[in-house]
C-alpha cells in the first residue's frame, strides 16, 4: 500500500508537469494559430507562401524531432543554450500545435459564406468588426469538433517531452522500471483517461451551448 | 440634376465584360425595377452601386455629390468604402442574416458598433450613450413592426421562415436609413407561397423619401410597384421606360423575346 501511494504521488507530480505543458501550449498556441491562419490566407502572395511553407515544414516533421531541434540547436549552433528543458518543450509544442490549429481555423473561416462578410460591409461595418462580431463566433461553432480532436491529441503528445528528459508522467513511471516495477507505466493510463474524459464532457457542453443557432 | 446618376459603368472580370456602359438616373423617391435574363449583369450592377465590386469605368453621383469616379488602378481604403457605401443599402437574395444573433440584434448590431465609434470619438457620457442606444432599440422595434415581425424579435434566423428572414433583412437594411435601397431578387430564394408577404413589405416601403432599385423576376410586381423599368441584356440597358411602355409596348426585339418567354 505504501508503495502504491509512493507511485501515485510521484505520478501526480509528473501529471502536474503534463498538465502544465498541456495548458501552456493551449493558451499560447490557440491565438498564435489564428495569426498563422491569417498569414496562410493573406492576399499578398509572398506572405502567404512563407506561412504555407512554414506550416508544411512543421506539420511534415515529427514533433519529436522538433523537440530535439529546439532543445539542442540554440546551444550547439548559436552557443546560446536554451534556459530549460521545460521551456524548450513549450516552444516546440506551441509552434507545432499553432500550425495544426491554424489549418483548423483556416478551414473554419473559409467555410463561412462570403455573404456574411458582404452583409456586414453593406451595413458599414469595418473589416475588423465583421471578423470579431460576425465571423468569429460562427468559426468557433464550426471548429469545436476538430479542435476537440486536436486538443485530445495534445494531451497524449505531451508524453513526447520525455525524450528530452522533461519529468512528465511517463518519465516518472519509467523511473520505477529500474526497481522492476512495470505497473506504474500502465497506471498512467488512468490519469490520461480521466483527463480526456473531462475534456470530452467539456467539448460536448460547449457544442450544446452553441446549439441555439445554425451556421 | 437627378438624385441618383449612374454614368457609363463598365465592369469586367478577367476577359468577360459583364457591364458595358450602364447609364441611368433616378429622382428621389422613385422605384425602378431591373429585369433581364440570367447573366445579363443585374447583380453585378447592384454590387457596383454598393461597392462590393469596384467598377472599372464610370461615375456615380448622389444628390449632387460624386460618390464614385473610376480611375485606373485605384484602391480604396476600408474607411473610404464605408463612406461611399453609407448612401446605399442592399438586400440580398440569400438574406445573409447573422445566424448567431436574434432578429432584433441583427438590426441593432451595425448601428450599435457605429455608436461605439462615435461615443469614443465624441467622448460621450455614459448617460448620453445609453440614450442613443435606446434610440437604436426604438428604431429597431419600429422597423420590426413595419415588417410585421414584432413577436419574432427574439427569434434566431434558423427559427424563422424564409419570408420572415427576408423581412428581417429588409428591416436591417433600413436601420441605417440609406438614401437608396437595392434589392437583388429578394424573393427568388423563397417558396412561392412566401413571396407575397415579402413583396407586400417592399411595396409598403414606397414613399417620397426612399429611392429603390429592385432586381426581380416578378413581372407583375415590377409592373405595379415601379415608376421605371429597366431591361438589361448582355451588360447593357436594352430598354428603359415606364412600366406601361416596357411591358405594354416594348420596342426592342430582345425585350419582346424576354417578356414573351416569361409569360
Ligand atoms: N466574381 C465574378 N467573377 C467572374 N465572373 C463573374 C463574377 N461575378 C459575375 N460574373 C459573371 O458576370 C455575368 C453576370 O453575372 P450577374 O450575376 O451580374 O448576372 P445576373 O443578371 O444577376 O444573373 P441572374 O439573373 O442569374 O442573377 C455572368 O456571366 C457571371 O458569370
Ligand atoms: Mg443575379
Amino acid at each position: 500500500m505504501a508503495l502504491f501511494w509512493e507511485v501515485t504521488v510521484s505520478l501526480l507530480k509528473g501529471f502536474g508537469t503534463t498538465c502544465s505543458i498541456f495548458g501552456l501550449t493551449l493558451v499560447l498556441a490557440l491565438p498564435l494559430g489564428l495569426l498563422i491562419s491569417f498569414g496562410t490566407m493573406s492576399k499578398f502572395r509572398p506572405i502567404k507562401a512563407v506561412f504555407k511553407t512554414f506550416v508544411w515544414i512543421i506539420r511534415g516533421v515529427p514533433l519529436m524531432l522538433q523537440l530535439f531541434v529546439v532543445f539542442y540547436v540554440p546551444g550547439f549552433v548559436f552557443g546560446m543554450p536554451i534556459a530549460s528543458r521545460f521551456v524548450a518543450t513549450i516552444i516546440a509544442f506551441v509552434i507545432n500545435y499553432a500550425c495544426y490549429f491554424s489549418e483548423i481555423y483556416r478551414a473554419g473561416i473559409e467555410a463561412i459564406p462570403v455573404g456574411q462578410t458582404e452583409a456586414g460591409e453593406v451595413l458599414g461595418m469595418t473589416k475588423w468588426q465583421i471578423f470579431r462580431k460576425v465571423i468569429f463566433m460562427q468559426v468557433v461553432k464550426r471548429i469545436i469538433p476538430p479542435m476537440g480532436n486536436e486538443i485530445i491529441t495534445l494531451v497524449k503528445d505531451t508524453a513526447l517531452a520525455r525524450v528530452i528528459a522533461v519529468t512528465e508522467i511517463i518519465w516518472r513511471a519509467e523511473q520505477f522500471t529500474s526497481r522492476a516495477l512495470i505497473w506504474p507505466l500502465f497506471y498512467t493510463a488512468v490519469f490520461y483517461l480521466a483527463f480526456v474524459g473531462a475534456l470530452t464532457l467539456l467539448f460536448g457542453r460547449a457544442e450544446k451551448k452553441l446549439g441555439y443557432y445554425k451556421v | 440634376m437627378s438624385f441618383l446618376t449612374v454614368k457609363n459603368i463598365n465592369k469586367s472580370f478577367g476577359n468577360t465584360e459583364v457591364l458595358r456602359g450602364i447609364d441611368f438616373s433616378l429622382e428621389k423617391g422613385e422605384v425602378v425595377s431591373i429585369i433581364g435574363s440570367s447573366g445579363s449583369g443585374k447583380t453585378t450592377l447592384l454590387r457596383c452601386l454598393n461597392f462590393l465590386e469596384i467598377a472599372d469605368v464610370g461615375e456615380i453621383t448622389v444628390d449632387g455629390e460624386t460618390v464614385f469616379k473610376a480611375e485606373r488602378g485605384q484602391v480604396f481604403s476600408d474607411k473610404e468604402l464605408r463612406d461611399k457605401r453609407s448612401r446605399f443599402g442592399l438586400v440580398f437574395q440569400s438574406f445573409n442574416l447573422f445566424p448567431q444573433y436574434t432578429a432584433l440584434d441583427n438590426l441593432t448590431l451595425a448601428p450599435r458598433l457605429r455608436l461605439d465609434e462615435r461615443a469614443k470619438r465624441e467622448k460621450m457620457s455614459a448617460a448620453q450613450k445609453r440614450e442613443e442606444t435606446a434610440k437604436i432599440r426604438a428604431r429597431a422595434d419600429e422597423l420590426l413592426e413595419q415588417v410585421g415581425l414584432t413577436e419574432k424579435a427574439g427569434f434566431y434566423p434558423c427559427q424563422l421562415s424564409g419570408g420572415q428572414q427576408q423581412r428581417v433583412a429588409i428591416a436591417r437594411a433600413l436601420m441605417l436609413s440609406p438614401d437608396i435601397l437595392c434589392f437583388d431578387e429578394p424573393t427568388s430564394a423563397l417558396d412561392p407561397e412566401l413571396t407575397g408577404e415579402v413583396l407586400r413589405v417592399i411595396r409598403s416601403l414606397k414613399d417620397s423619401e426612399r429611392t429603390m432599385i429592385i432586381v426581380t423576376h416578378e413581372m407583375e410586381f415590377a409592373r405595379h410597384v415601379s415608376d421605371k423599368v429597366i431591361f438589361m441584356a448582355d451588360g447593357v440597358i436594352e430598354e428603359a421606360g415606364t412600366p406601361e411602355e416596357v411591358f405594354g409596348n416594348p420596342q426592342s426585339e430582345k425585350t419582346k423575346a424576354f417578356l414573351a418567354h416569361d409569360k
